[in-house]
């Protein structure tokens, strides 16, 4: 029997906008719902059975406990479609796709739509401690003055909603003080990162002229482009940003540092000869992922830097270099992350990455980074731009994530 | 909404409005439905092909009353009366093609003037007679002409939302060929039809009729996320068609909404892209299999810039023309011409959309107007250029449907386009759509270079 291979074939997502914007009033299943109906419009599966939909979301209402099949079942896919949550931070999405490509490979499925959503705007607003124990004690109270003496425990402040805070668990640092730091420790310069934000925009809106998009993303609320997309701006117009993170010396700007967005996208993978009997296009394969998890809690290591200790082990195990891709696709949580990952790769004994192959369409900074979108946005299009170069032509993909997580994939036309 | 239009739907405006005579419109029967009432055949001598063409439709018609000085009764004044049907017809069938004379005509009035009082609601009357250029002498020619008139006028004088049509029979067609015509008259389908004629051919492939004629068939139809495109969409689909609904990107919600609804698939394509029809083929290679062929194709897609020509500038000119007449060309061109998966098949249905604005000229449409006559000027050019392939090219031209195009002309003007026509309404997105799908029908292979006016027989340019 023929080894079977998972491919790319297409994908959709919704154009991505800033936290309480445009997107305000949708939840994340509203987004994530109208992302598959795109999807499903777009190769004609209204009415069909797909074996399985795996998507996340970072910030999570505990409502949504089935967001993706309640999103499968608010869409035009068959209710007979199968669906998973799942949630690796901002490598929820990537990590869906290696699921269903996994589960593909296996013959658990032959078709499979993967990636994730995330809003900002519809985070869940948590009570405060205090409020919680009042409210946990009024319900237990049997009698009066027992009620009563539980809500007098409540003082005015334990009434403010807590808003949620990307912060890290276990060093109280949020994730872009903690970036700040890797930022010194690498020794980013703010010009480097200003130069890599103003090219992701530039690049970004030239896919979007271009009409790159057409076949990858369907208008949301009568938005039809990225909202976060500055195509107008400058060196200039960025360097005249005031910093946001980190102490002395900062570097890290609103502009070098993705925004929170709102947004979702998915990716249609199928087994490969499932696809071609269908006259799918077959984009890309899935050849091979990996995940790895820094210690950054100790301090001895980077937060976001997971991938550059995920890559060498799955060049490795690939008989791979880090040159022997045309296209590279890394994950623009901030500048410097990108910045400082090509350094510790570089440092690491593998020759420098030729930075004219890095996000050739743009990436996060400019098209924003709703968290768990992140994955099925770059997997779609890199898939795509394989697609175009031709058969044999690879791409890699590094995403960092909070925890200190990253997952890496490769795709191969 | 304007404040007329809010004031318009009050009780108190309704009552206002039928005192100067704007009557609520009549409601028109759509869609696959037959009239209630029997459908009676009136034969003149030398016809034949409309008894053999109902009889393919599975139909048994009545027996007419003539209106000739034995069978008329006197009322109470003691006035002469036609003779009145006991039950309400639903259509009148006559077949005039044998008709060569003048003094023949007078068979034709004996037929209709018990129907004009007499026929149900939404009925018809349709008239077949053979084609002046299959008719020897002046006076059989002036006489086919002289049909057209009478059809006309029937249109204008008949009520209750009932319609008259004529069909130009052209030497060699058949019944065969005649009935998916006969059909789209019979049936509410064709409800915004009114006071048209149209020939029909022998077709180069015959095919039966049947209530799900598209079964399996891919249609691309482009400007289909909302308004008249997502009425065709629709129309194919419930007869069976697999749909490629085409629109901007920047459409592209309202066209995944449209596409998922009736189980077709969405193409994000400006039409104007120079590799728009290269594009068309690949998605349907892509999504319904490389060895699937259009059936038919829209071209719906459509947008207005109206100025004054006085105030017209290049661009609003240009980009009028490129859309409307350019792209749907350049389309055509390319499916014509490239044996490609997906590509258009062998027998298959072209067809456009014109619009009276065209056939009539209207102020501040200069740009449309040279468009929509140029979809006209292109069947008629592509009917001959392509005479030896079993393709036909059609189009339609609306008159005032209601759209969100139709909704941005001001209330007081929008209500006197929607009354100036026979059926004293707008019509409905649906009845362009039933008009085209009749057209695209693989029984409508005789009906070929033929623009149909859906206006409910307009008062412009008619
Ligand atoms: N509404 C009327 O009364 C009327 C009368 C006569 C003719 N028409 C014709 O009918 C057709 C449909 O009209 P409607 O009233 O539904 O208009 P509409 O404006 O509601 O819809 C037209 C659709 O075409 C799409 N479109 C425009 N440019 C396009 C392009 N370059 N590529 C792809 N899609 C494009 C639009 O996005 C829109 O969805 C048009 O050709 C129009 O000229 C309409």
């Amino acid at each position: 029997m023929n080894p079977r291979n998972a491919v790319v074939v297409g994908g959709n997502r919704t154009p991505f906008v800033k936290a309480g914007g445009k997107y305000a009033m949708a939840s994340a299943q509203d987004l994530l719902t109208a992302a598959l109906d795109g999807l499903i419009a777009r190769f004609g599966l209204a009415g069909q059975q797909v074996d399985e939909v795996v998507a996340g979301a970072v910030l999570k209402h505990t409502r949504d406990f089935n967001l993706t099949r309640e999103a499968v079942l608010g869409s035009s896919l068959s209710n007979h479609t199968p669906a998973c949550d799942l949630q690796q931070a901002c490598g929820t999405g990537l990590e869906a796709v290696v699921y269903v490509a996994n589960k593909i490979k296996l013959g658990q499925a032959d078709v499979g739509i993967a990636g994730g959503v995330d809003s900002a705007s519809d985070a869940p607003i948590v009570v405060t401690e205090p409020l919680r124990k009042a409210l946990l004690a009024l319900s237990r109270a049997r009698s009066l003055p027992q009620k009563l003496s539980a809500l007098g425990k409540i003082r005015p402040a334990d009434l403010m909603p807590v808003p949620p805070a990307v912060v890290e668990p276990r060093t109280g640092l949020s994730m872009g003080e903690s970036q700040a730091m890797t930022t010194k420790k690498w020794a980013v310069t703010r010009e480097e990162q200003d130069q890599l934000a103003y090219e992701s925009h530039q690049k970004l809106a030239k896919a979007w002229d271009e009409g790159f998009f057409d076949d990858l993303v369907t208008p949301y609320l009568k938005v039809a482009k990225d909202g976060i997309l500055r195509p107008e701006t400058t060196m200039e117009a960025l360097g005249k940003l005031r910093t946001v993170f980190g102490k002395d010396d900062p570097t890290m700007t609103a502009g070098n540092s993705t925004a929170l967005s709102d947004g979702a996208a998915l990716v249609l993978l199928a087994e490969e000869e499932h696809a071609r009997a269908k006259g799918w296009p077959v984009l890309a394969k899935v050849i091979d992922a990996q995940v790895a998890a820094s210690d950054y809690v100790t301090g001895s290591e980077d937060l976001l830097m997971a991938p550059a200790r995920a890559i060498p082990e799955l060049l490795k195990r690939n008989n791979l270099s880090l040159q022997d891709f045309d296209y590279y696709e890394f994950h623009e949580a901030f500048a410097s992350t990108v910045l400082a990952t090509l350094k510790s790769l570089e440092g690491q004994g593998l020759s420098a990455v030729d930075r004219d192959k890095v996000n050739v369409k743009g990436s996060s900074l400019a098209a924003g980074h709703p968290f768990a979108a992140t994955g099925g946005r770059i997997v779609a299009s890199l898939a795509k731009m394989l697609a175009d170069k031709g058969p044999g032509s690879r791409g890699l993909i590094s995403i960092c994530a909070a925890g200190g997580q990253g997952v890496v994939a490769i795709l191969e036309a | 909404m304007n404040a007329l239009e809010m004031i318009y739907g009050t009780p108190a405006g309704k009552f206002v409005a039928k005192k100067m005579g704007l009557n609520e419109p009549p409601k028109l029967r759509r869609g696959r439905t037959m009239p209630t009432g029997p459908v009676v055949l009136g034969e003149l001598d030398g016809g034949g092909i409309a008894r053999e063409t109902l009889s393919l439709l599975g139909i048994t018609p009545g027996q007419p009353l003539l209106d000739v000085a034995d069978n008329r009764t006197k009322d109470e004044k003691g006035r002469a009366q036609p003779p009145r049907y006991q039950q309400k017809p639903g259509a009148i069938v006559i077949d005039a093609t044998g008709v060569r004379e003048i003094t023949q005509l007078e068979g034709i009035r004996q037929l209709l003037r018990p129907i004009m009082r007499g026929l149900e609601p939404s009925g018809r009357v349709i008239l077949l007679a053979t084609d002046a250029s299959e008719v020897e002498g002046l006076e059989a020619k002036a006489v086919a002409q002289g049909i057209d008139g009478i059809n006309r006028t029937v249109g204008k004088e008949l009520r209750a939302g009932s319609t008259s049509n004529l069909v130009f029979v052209k030497g060699g067609a058949t019944a065969q060929d005649l009935a998916s015509t006969m059909s789209f008259l019979l049936e509410g389908r064709s409800a915004f039809v009114s006071g048209q004629a149209w020939r029909v051919g022998p077709a180069k492939v015959q095919h039966e009729v049947s209530p799900r004629p598209f079964e399996g068939k891919v249609v691309v139809v482009t400007g289909a996320a909302r308004g008249i495109g997502a009425a065709i969409a629709r129309t194919f689909a419930r007869d069976g068609a697999e749909v490629v609904a085409v629109d901007i990107p920047q459409a592209g919600d309202a066209l995944a909404k449209v596409a998922n609804e009736i189980k077709g698939s969405a193409l994000q394509l400006d039409i104007t892209a120079e590799d728009a029809g290269e594009k068309i083929a690949k998605h349907v290679a892509r999504v319904l299999g490389a060895e699937k062929k259009i059936w038919a194709i829209v071209h719906n897609a459509g947008i207005t810039r109206d100025r004054m020509l006085a105030n017209l500038d290049e661009k609003l000119w240009g980009s009028v023309l490129d859309v409307n007449l350019a792209a749907e060309m350049r389309i055509n061109d390319y499916l014509l011409n490239n044996d490609v998966p997906g590509g258009l098949a062998d027998e298959a249905r072209i067809v456009g959309i014109a619009s009276t604005s065209g056939v009539a000229g209207n102020k501040g449409q200069t740009n449309y107007a040279a468009s929509k006559a140029g979809v006209m000027g292109l069947v008629w050019a592509m009917r001959d250029e392509l005479a030896d392939q079993p393709i036909t090219t059609n189009a339609v031209a609306p008159g005032f449907i209601e759209t969100e195009m139709t909704g941005a002309i001001p209330f007081l003007q929008r209500e006197i386009f929607r009354r100036t026509n026979s059926l004293s309404q707008g019509g409905n997105p649906v009845d362009v759509a039933e008009t085209l799908a009749y057209l695209c029908d693989p029984a409508s292979g005789g009906v070929d270079g033929q623009v149909i006016r859906v206006c409910g027989q307009n008062l412009v340019g008619a």
